[in-house]
């Protein structure tokens, strides 16, 4: 198994590169509208008179070493000005992804052993809608309605207040105050599907044999779910998670824009639109790194919960 | 060759236990199966009404998508209103000019009623459903003073075809990465399995927003269309390839595959005859799930700028001018392209989920 992840790895990363590369391409086709002599000056500054392969090289070898080089429009190190919005990030996407599990699995649950009651139809037709509503949307209007009816705007993460603010347990709880909501509305599409999924798994599980022992040897009915089948139907889960990974970062970046929020989101948008290719490059690089490690941490957890695979 | 073609179909007919005795072929059983599901039957019906509003978009439209009259901005819905003497018809428009904003703004002069004319004749002599020979704007204008409920219309021509397309071209890929991978295996199989790993473990939407983004300024709408067509199929192609992979692993080795490579058939007459056909269900049930996802990709994409541009428009492009909250404040109707997107949406979903229970041999 660890060998297939290290190759995992290895494979994912030319990949990344590949397409900076291409970004890189594009945007020399269609260049700046400086003068030529400036141009000249800025090429050679950032290196993009190298032929390509040893453009990549050179910008590979930096990436490994901690060195992403400059961002074209900020004229500082993208070393500076990712960190802290990958920070933002992760914080987004793994409480989503907290959320996402821990409201999906009790009503998948929930569903599944109530099948074809109006709760199963009901909960149903929510997570129809849950997975069809866009995320941007949702923070759109989630925005129009509290500007409406609570009169906040939800801009951001932290009040004007703890904005630049050194880091206080003020600023820390500041933080929470706006943080529900993006999370939320990151994680409902997430929620939607995961809970089909639980809801599948376990009335497969429970039309199983052993559910119907269980059953014969006079268990009740809280128990045979929660201890046998829960159990067995909760192990795909794991192993989705890591599938789930793709779209709760992309949910973040597209809901962080609209909500302008300080992530990978916005700024990826605007090195995109600006062409700032070294900017652009790293962050995608860091997105489909943060992929890697969390199927990586995925796959530890499925081993780590179903002997099984361990052995294989 | 004829002989084999049908023990093919009776294996198939053979191998589902709820056939009635053999009397239906598998695509009826399908088709009787989904009759069942009220749910499938209205998404299906109704998705086929929006196809057929958007082709016709000109005709049903009561106006020209691009029909713009700038003194006629941010103009709210108008009610239709019905009467017996004058039929449907809805109020005149009044505007004063806000002493704040210096916006002009929107009241409904009762004096003046200007009758809804069915099969309406416009000045350049095309026909509409409907329409008026005063303004009429159902849905409210948008800030260049279009009409939205024709914009709507129109928009669903680019997002709701571009789905469908987006979705046959990764069919396409889909399907004959998937038989090769499955019948030859060996590295080709492993090469195209490690593609596709690579191809999912991107988010998609920083990469679709990336490509977009990397679409050349100067093409026109028409290469614009079709880039973000290929662009939203290129990463979406590998779980279709890998479930076609699955279902040909399953039947290559099958009884009938070979007897059909007993009786000297090819490879090409094996794989188009015999395992093809085995996958159709299943890929017309992925594919249709796949649908909604490239409309929302669409929708996202040409929400941020990086999609669809101008003049052609699509329901993320008039999602776009609703981006700001201030103006959303000011004209909630912008809003109104989201409904359509949620619909289609929840439409398509319901239609596969329904066609996956259908197509689904092992199901009661």
């Amino acid at each position: 198994m660890a060998i297939s992840i290290i190759s995992f790895i290895i494979i994912q990363l030319p990949q990344g590169d590949y397409l900076d590369r291409e970004i890189q391409r594009l945007e020399e086709e269609f260049g700046d509208s400086s003068s030529l002599a400036q141009v000249e000056e800025l090429r050679e500054r950032y290196g993009l008179n190298a032929p390509l392969w040893k453009r990549y090289l050179i910008w590979i070898s930096g990436f490994v070493r901690g060195n992403f080089g400059e961002s074209f429009e900020y004229k500082r190190e993208v070393d500076e000005l990712i960190w802290d919005r990958i920070a933002f990030t992760l914080i987004i996407s793994v409480g989503s992804l907290i959320f996402t599990y821990i409201v999906a699995i009790p009503l998948g649950i929930y569903s599944a052993t109530h099948q074809y009651k109006w709760s199963d139809h009901f909960l149903t037709f929510l997570s129809f809608v849950g997975m069809s509503i866009p995320a941007f949307l949702l923070a759109l209007s989630l925005m129009v309605f509290a500007f409406e009816i609570f009169d906040v705007p939800l801009f951001g993460l932290f009040s004007a207040y703890y904005e630049g603010a050194p880091w206080t347990w003020g600023k820390l709880g500041d933080l929470f105050k706006h943080l529900w909501i993006p999370v939320i509305v990151v994680g409902i599409n997430g929620t939607a599907s995961l809970m089909r999924i639980m809801r599948g798994n376990l009335l497969d599980v429970l039309g199983q044999p052993f559910v119907q022992t269980a059953r014969a040897k006079g268990l009740k009915e809280i128990v045979v779910v929660s201890k046998h089948a829960v159990r067995i139907a909760i192990n795909p889960l794991i192993s989705i998670l890591g599938m789930s990974l793709p779209g709760i970062l992309s949910g973040s970046a597209i809901v962080s824009i609209v909500l302008g929020l300080p992530t990978v989101g916005p700024i990826l948008l605007n090195s995109l639109l600006n062409e700032d290719i070294y900017l652009a490059g790293t962050l995608i690089m860091m997105l489909s790194l943060l992929l890697v490690i969390g199927n990586l941490i995925a796959d530890i957890a499925l081993a780590w919960v179903d002997p099984r695979i361990r052995y294989e | 060759m004829k002989p084999t073609i049908e023990i093919t179909e009776e294996v198939e007919g053979a191998g589902d236990p709820w056939a009635d005795g053999g009397q239906l072929s598998y695509r009826q059983l399908i088709w009787r199966r989904f009759r069942k599901n009220r749910m499938g039957v209205i998404a299906g019906a109704l998705l086929l009404l929006f196809y057929i509003l958007a082709i016709g978009a000109d005709f049903f439209a009561p106006y020209h998508y691009n029909e713009i009259n700038m003194r006629l901005r941010h103009v709210p819905p108008q009610r239709l209103h019905f009467s017996f003497s004058d039929g449907f018809y809805v109020h005149g428009l009044k505007s004063v000019r806000n002493s704040e904003s210096l916006e002009l703004e929107f009241t409904k002069d009762l004096m003046q009623r200007h009758p809804v004319e069915f099969f309406f004749k416009d000045a350049k002599g095309r026909r509409h459903l409907f329409s008026s020979a005063g303004p009429m704007f159902l849905l409210g204008t948008d800030r260049m003073g279009r009409d939205l409920l024709s914009r709507i219309m129109y928009g669903a021509r680019v997002s709701m075809t571009l789905g469908l397309v987006g979705v046959l071209l990764s069919i396409v890929l889909g399907s004959i990465l998937g038989t090769i991978s499955g019948y030859w295996g060996g590295w080709v199989d492993n090469l195209i399995q490690r593609i596709i790993e690579i191809l999912s473990a991107f988010p998609d939407i920083p990469l679709w927003m990336a490509l977009g983004a990397a679409l050349p300024p100067g093409w026109s709408s028409i290469q614009i269309y079709f880039g973000i067509t290929i662009i939203l199929s290129i990463i979406r192609w590998g779980g279709l390839a890998r479930q076609v992979r699955g279902k040909v692993l399953a039947y290559r080795e099958s009884d009938f595959v070979m007897a059909a490579r007993a009786a000297g058939a090819g490879h090409w007459h094996i794989i188009t005859k015999h395992l093809l056909p085995g996958c159709y269900s299943h890929i017309i049930v992925i594919a249709t799930l796949a649908i909604p996802g490239m409309i929302l990709g669409e929708t996202a994409l040409s929400f941020l700028g990086l999609g669809i541009r101008p003049p052609m428009t699509s329901w993320g492009v008039l999602l776009e001018e609703a981006q700001r909250v201030t103006v959303l404040l000011h004209y909630p109707w912008l809003i109104f392209p989201a409904l359509p997107v949620l619909v289609v949406v929840i439409a398509f979903n319901f239609l596969g989920d329904a066609l996956r229970d259908a197509a689904d041999p092992y199901s009661d």
